[in-house]
């Protein structure tokens, strides 16, 4: 089932064209990756889709997006609502510096989610399992965020986004500043949180991409050269430049 | 003479950097490898060009006066003149040789200044010679020792060093300074003025001590419930209080206006126009506070039926307030600019509109920051004299009606060194005793907010 459809979008950054022309669909509960060497607009693409770059005053997007067949590009999309839906998780872990509990409940407090404290409590709970931190953090929920190591903080991140139950969350390079270890984690929780979220990942690593991914996307130069499923792209490209890119040829 | 020596001295130490950069040049031109660049060898014989005259300039400096003055003095010894006649014999005799001596010419004061003229351009031409020879050795020396593999760069680089070091220690003797010379008179006043009086005294009125008359005897029960400094610590502390409330809303939501709301063009205009206020001097506050506010609210409240002195604290305090905004304002931007654009984001993605954002996220990471720049305005307001001056009268009541009048510790030293002040009386000591509890209040105040202000930075670094 198609969840997000991207049509003809354009960004610009003031006068510079940042994107030609994309156009994409998007799976439901699968993992989508976004592939290309650095400055080819996937970042800003993934921005698009929870209108993150309405916070650049000089950037402006054209075209239409659809979520659930509703065009968040729109004048009458509620930003706020569009947020609550489709979380993100960034390349640097930046956990608010607050407690951890008020970390996770951030978003819910500001939505109105939980109506009693200890509804709070369990949504807390389970976000931080389903961010696989629960076990390594109950005992100081009271403490600062940014108290963790890098990977846990990022996991934070993760259990904030999840927090308030959006049907899809998007990744930005999550494990760009992370060991390999703590990105393994991140991995495992990925393809665990695709039963329930749509999720799209932007990724410098091709291995990363190939392991998490059931849809890849190949940005160059702003444009969006292919997209096909994972193991398509990487075993069978049609267009030349993926296939060099794949291969280590440039990029 | 001095000048055209110095300026000399100074065209010597260039000379001497020309000639080393010229020796390295022709050292590198043998195709010697050099130990550092050749500017440096002109730095090092400057160096030893400036330390000799450094040297002379200032033992001179420190013995010529006193050895001078032995040399013309000596020929009164033996007469049976006191310490203090022969201090007034070199004064007269000084005065006498610069040709402002007044009174009756002695052959003997006569023969003396001759004597100290003589001496004096005796002291001064040996200095010339000697500073100049001292120069031209120790750069002759130097030149000589230099060659493709001495060390030139580690002693230019601790000569700098030294300098800088001589330059911020001047800055820490001179405060350490003036501390000591509060406390000398502070404890000279504590003396005479219980320190219980002084810090639970309800009545200020040191006008009193001014009936004294200085043959008399010191008598310290005279000066009970002339300097109890309740009134005016309240009076400080009341008005700040009222500049503070001024200061920190208006400056903290213009500080979040400017960081988070205002465009890239209107913050561009609008922050040097705030802080232009901070370049308003006080003086011009003081007068607007005197003859504007002041009078404007003694009309505003007779017209209400209240009855409101033309110098209450409420004008003084009003007005210190405006003055105070800029540094809040332009602070806690500065504060909230540098919560990292990571933390908005994170919120922004949440779904949090840009005020949650900034009530949960920015005004929490930022709030040491903030605290900080608010702890300095409240130093200011404390130590703030001109505007209290003129605005908020002289009299020491104490009240906490801010339609009074009250008085503060700074306008209180200026009333007290205003006009003839003598030395060692309880009076002037006073005004030392309180600038001391001044200083201690505002350092307090200091370390606590760089302390939170760097506490905020380790945080983000």
């Amino acid at each position: 089932m198609i969840k997000i459809k991207a049509k003809d979008v354009d960004v610009f950054y003031g006068k510079k064209q940042a994107l030609f022309n994309i156009s994409l669909d998007i799976e439901e509960n699968q993992v989508t990756a976004l592939i290309g060497p650095s400055g080819c607009g996937k970042s800003t693409f993934l921005r698009c889709l929870n209108r993150m770059n309405d916070v650049i005053d000089i950037c402006s997007v054209k075209g239409e997006i659809l979520i659930n067949d509703f065009n968040i590009n729109d004048k009458g999309c509620d930003v706020v609502r569009l947020r609550e839906k489709i979380g993100m998780v960034f390349q640097k872990p930046n956990p608010f510096p607050k407690t951890l509990y008020e970390n996770v409940s951030y978003g819910p407090t500001i939505h109105g989610i939980a109506q009693s404290k200890q509804e709070m409590d369990e949504i807390v709970e389970t976000s931080l399992k389903k961010a696989a931190l629960w076990e390594e953090v109950k005992d100081r929920l009271h403490e600062p965020g940014t108290g963790l190591s890098g990977g846990q903080q990022q996991r934070l991140c993760i259990a904030r986004a999840i927090s308030v139950r959006p049907e899809v969350i998007l990744m930005d390079e999550p494990c760009s500043a992370l060991d390999p270890i703590a990105t393994a984690q991140i991995e495992e929780l990925i393809d665990e949180l695709k039963k329930e979220h749509t999720i799209i990942i932007v990724t410098h690593s091709m291995a990363q991409a190939a392991r998490v991914s059931q849809n890849t996307g190949f940005f160059h130069l702003g444009q969006l050269i292919e997209h096909g499923s994972t193991d398509k792209i990487f075993k069978n490209p049609d267009n030349k430049k993926t296939q060099d890119y794949i291969t280590g040829r440039f990029g | 003479m001095n000048l055209i020596l110095f300026t000399f001295i100074v065209l010597l130490g260039f000379t001497s950097y020309y000639f080393g950069r010229k020796k390295a040049y022709t050292i590198q031109s043998t195709k010697k490898r050099l130990t550092a660049l050749p500017q440096f060898y002109g730095y090092y014989l400057a160096i030893w060009c400036a330390i000799p005259a450094f040297i002379i300039f200032s033992l001179w400096a420190i013995f010529e006066p006193t050895i001078v003055k032995l040399l013309v003095l000596n020929d009164y010894s033996n007469q049976g003149y006191l310490d203090d006649e022969l201090n007034l014999i070199y004064e007269k005799t000084k005065a006498l040789s610069r040709g402002q001596f007044t009174g009756e010419i002695t052959p003997f004061i006569e023969a003396s200044a001759e004597k100290y003229l003589s001496l004096r351009s005796i002291a001064q031409s040996s200095k010339v010679v000697i500073v100049l020879s001292a120069i031209i050795a120790s750069v002759a020396y130097a030149y000589k020792r230099i060659s493709s593999n001495s060390r030139t760069r580690e002693p230019v680089e601790k000569f700098l060093n030294a300098v800088l070091f001589t330059a911020s220690l001047a800055a820490i003797l001179t405060t350490v300074g003036i501390v000591f010379s509060l406390i000398f008179q502070t404890i000279d006043f504590f003396k005479v003025i219980p320190l219980f009086d002084f810090v639970f005294g309800t009545h200020w009125y040191p006008a009193k001590a001014f009936v004294r008359d200085s043959s008399e005897a010191l008598d310290p029960t005279m000066y009970s419930d002339t300097f109890g400094a309740v009134p005016i610590f309240a009076g400080t502390f009341f008005i700040a209080f009222i500049a503070m409330c001024v200061a920190i809303p208006i400056g903290l939501m213009s500080g979040i206006y400017l960081a988070e709301y205002a465009s890239y063009k209107v913050r561009q205009y609008a922050k040097p126009l705030i802080e232009i206020l901070a370049g308003i001097p006080t003086v011009v506050y003081g007068f607007f506070a005197a003859l504007t506010v002041g009078p404007f609210l003694k009309e505003l409240g007779t017209s209400m039926g209240l009855e409101v002195s033309a110098e209450s604290a409420l004008a003084a305090g009003g007005v210190m307030g405006i003055m105070i905004i800029p540094f809040i304002s332009s602070l806690s931007d500065d504060v909230i600019t540098s919560v990292p654009q990571s933390l908005r984001d994170g919120s922004y993605a949440m779904g949090a509109t840009k005020s949650e954002t900034i009530k949960r996220v920015i005004f929490p990471a930022a709030l040491p920051g903030i605290v900080g720049s608010i702890l300095l305005g409240v130093s200011r307001a404390i130590g703030e004299t001109m505007i209290v001056v003129m605005a908020s009268g002289l009299a020491a009541n104490l009240t906490l009606n801010p339609l009074e009048s009250t008085s503060t510790i700074t306008a209180q030293i200026v009333v007290i060194l205003i006009g003839d002040q003598a030395f060692g009386d309880p009076k002037t000591q006073a005004a030392f005793a309180l600038g001391m509890s001044l200083f201690l209040v505002t350092l307090c105040l200091n370390i606590v907010a760089l302390r939170v202000v760097k506490k905020y930075r380790e945080k983000y670094e």
